[in-house]
């Protein structure tokens, strides 16, 4: 019987059926940060437990670094005991960390795929939720909270149940200006910030197929706000030739071995999925969120929808979504005036987010009451920007050129919305308070639509910039 | 502690409800208080934001205080998976939670914490919530062996997947000491794939 990549990986890290009947999976690659691990080497330490497989955990700082002034002590008090205490576990159980003087610090969804760290065929686990961004290249990667962080560096497993599996195919040509993060957008339109719970998501289909590694994390880092836990792409030329010479990616005749053994685990053909959904490629135009969750979406030349067209059971979040916006249900998205732009996150903080960011801003000068940045994923991409004057662009333009970190995403640094300002943000969640402001607004869109933003001081279809 | 001590197979105690669906780990928990390098103080800051700007808000109501069921709505805990927020809802008191479905990472970090998460449907829900606004003191009886929440005379149907209900019920959620018996199967499984031993 054809079998499907989740089939295969799922099979291959299987230590063995647990008496709960859950798998005992076998994590192959482990990737920590600093926020949501503190607390699980003390309770390493407080159990006596050591690292089982010091190779395959992997640190980096990302979540509470200040993206201007790098240089420790950190101004933030608790933000330099976080880091300091990333060292100390680092350093006492022996685990490599990809601090800024080793010159690959970042984003860690940002840095695994870069470093080639992330590969085919492996389990990926991260405390963090966004870590199906690994699945673009055709793993199988989701995120944990910090007690299971504890079980990964204890006993290199988790205890888990497999999901089922769903294939959303997205076929047809996308038209210019509509990019990966309009099509994962859409996806979560669809089928809802619920309706993947449960499910892995196999993402396939002749636009899938067609884009860019960078393209497919950015698809692959949403699924979690579509409900569902792990997203991936099958194994591809683009994703042997997207990991051919990276730093921990196999070398010479052993990553042409690599590359067969990546190939063989993608989703064989005839397989069975437990469900199959199509979106129309064709159909999309640039989506911008108007709400608090990441379902409540329109394209760009549409209106607010009234909560009477939800189910009746979504009426009240409607409601309420409309109340915290400040929208009235009927008013055109394209036009909302904004406060703040944001470029940059796990979501869209890679060198094709920052170039196609550039291109537009070259178009014209920030809006006079837009406060704009510009959020690199990771050192390594920000040294590619600069090398190409993305950075001189940027100035140019009004926007703030920063160091690498998760930022305005989630604003646990200085980087944070003030009041009720509106921000056009590149990042993946407008959940009340997101964005480090309690009243505080979130449009999510893609980069070179908050490009756009920025320059225009309100949503605008970045499609009649470009043209 | 005994495996006996671990077991959760029925919990009692008094109901608070917090309706809406889509209740994100941020709202629960906003990330500024992540900035702590321990969980010591989260009950304190359970859902801070929503109650500074909703005075009506459940945990900001004294008749609830020292409630420990928690019902809600659809997909509760979605988004972030910060543990956080289970340990704030712990922390503040709670010891299980009753909703329509639940974000998968917050519900794995409950099951970790030994917090039951048991589905219900809506209408089921809907009751449950309004009559626990109207007799706050009297307890919700959270049979997960069973799968039945028992309010006053009324029992309802709720559920939780067979791992998880098979790890609460046996006293397995804090699965560390589970994983560690697989002994040597766990390097021996790692051997046979190619990129740990090498391609």
């Amino acid at each position: 019987m054809a079998r499907t990549l989740l089939d295969k990986v799922w099979e291959a890290h299987t230590v063995r059926t647990l008496p709960s009947g859950q798998t005992q999976l076998l994590i192959g690659l482990h990737l920590i940060h600093e926020v949501t691990t503190p607390q699980a080497f003390q309770m390493l330490k407080d159990s006596k437990l050591t690292v089982r497989m010091p190779g395959r955990t992997f640190g980096t700082l990302d979540h509470i670094i200040p993206t201007t002034d790098q240089t420790r002590p950190y101004a933030d008090p608790m933000a330099e005991d976080m880091a300091a205490h990333m060292y100390r576990n680092m350093k006492e159980f022996g685990l490599p960390l990809f601090d800024m003087a080793t010159g690959k610090q970042g984003i860690v969804h940002v840095i695994g795929p870069e470093l080639g760290l992330t590969q085919p065929g492996m389990t990926i686990a991260c405390g963090d939720s966004h870590t199906a961004t690994h699945g673009a290249v055709g793993a199988i990667a989701f995120g944990i909270g910090t007690t299971q962080v504890r079980d990964v560096l204890a006993t290199q497993c988790l205890a888990m149940a497999k999901p089922k599996l769903r294939q959303v195919r997205v076929d047809g040509t996308l038209a210019r200006g509509v990019y990966a993060k309009d099509v994962i957008l859409a996806i979560i339109n669809q089928l809802g910030v619920k309706g993947g719970v449960g499910y892995a998501y196999e993402y396939a289909g002749e636009v899938i197929a067609g884009m860019t590694m960078e393209e497919r994390l950015t698809l692959c880092n949403m699924s979690i706000e579509g409900g569902a836990r792990f997203g991936y792409v099958n194994p591809d030329a683009t994703t042997i030739d997207y990991l051919r010479g990276r730093p921990y990616a196999p070398a010479g005749e052993a990553f042409d071995r690599a590359a067969t053994w990546w190939k063989g685990i993608a989703t064989e053909p005839g397989a069975a999925f437990d469900d199959v959904k199509r979106i129309d490629g064709n159909a999309l135009e640039p989506v911008v969120t108007w709400g608090i969750n990441p379902e409540m979406s329109v394209g760009i030349s549409q209106r607010i929808p009234a909560p009477e067209s939800a189910p009746e059971a979504e009426r009240p979040t409607y409601r309420e979504a409309l109340a915290h916006m400040g929208f009235e249900a009927g008013q055109a998205i394209k036009g909302a005036t904004i406060d703040v732009a944001f470029v940059g996150s796990c979501t869209n903080g890679r060198l094709s987010d920052l170039r196609v960011a550039a291109e537009v801003a070259k178009k014209g000068k920030v809006a006079r009451h837009v406060r704009a940045l510009i959020v690199p994923g990771s050192q390594q991409v920000a040294r590619a920007a600069e090398a190409e004057g993305l950075h001189e662009v940027f100035q140019a333009a009004g926007f703030q050129w920063r160091k690498a970190g998760c930022s305005m995403c989630l604003g646990m640094n200085d980087d944070k919305l003030q009041g009720r300002e509106m921000s056009a943000s590149s990042s993946n969640r407008n959940f009340i308070g997101r964005q480090g402001s309690p009243t505080g607004r979130t449009l999510l869109m893609s980069p070179a639509m908050v490009a756009a933003a920025a320059i225009t001081g309100a949503v605008a279809d970045v499609r009649e910039i470009l043209k | 502690m005994s495996t006996t001590d671990l077991k959760r197979c029925q919990l009692s105690g008094r109901g608070i409800p917090v309706t809406g669906n889509d209740i994100d780990t941020d709202r629960i928990i906003p990330a500024r208080f992540l900035k702590a390098v321990t969980f010591e103080d989260m009950g304190e800051h359970a859902f801070e934001d929503a109650r500074k700007q909703n005075p009506e808000h459940p945990f900001n109501q004294p008749v609830y205080k020292g409630a420990s069921v928690l019902v809600v709505g659809q997909n509760f805990g979605c988004g972030s998976s910060r543990e956080h927020a289970p340990q704030a809802l712990m922390r503040w008191g709670i010891r299980a939670i009753v909703g329509g479905s639940f974000g998968e990472i917050f519900f794995g970090n409950c099951v970790m914490l030994g917090i039951p998460c048991l589905v219900a449907t809506q209408a089921d829900l809907e009751w449950l919530q309004k009559a626990i606004g109207r007799s706050p003191q009297e307890p919700v009886v959270v049979d997960v062996e069973t799968q039945e929440v028992r309010f006053g005379d009324r029992v309802i149907r709720a559920t939780v997947p067979d791992g998880p209900r098979n790890q609460l019920v046996g006293g397995t959620w804090d699965s560390t000491a589970v994983l560690l018996d697989a002994g040597p199967a766990i390097e021996a499984t790692a051997g046979t794939l190619p990129y740990v031993k090498g391609f």
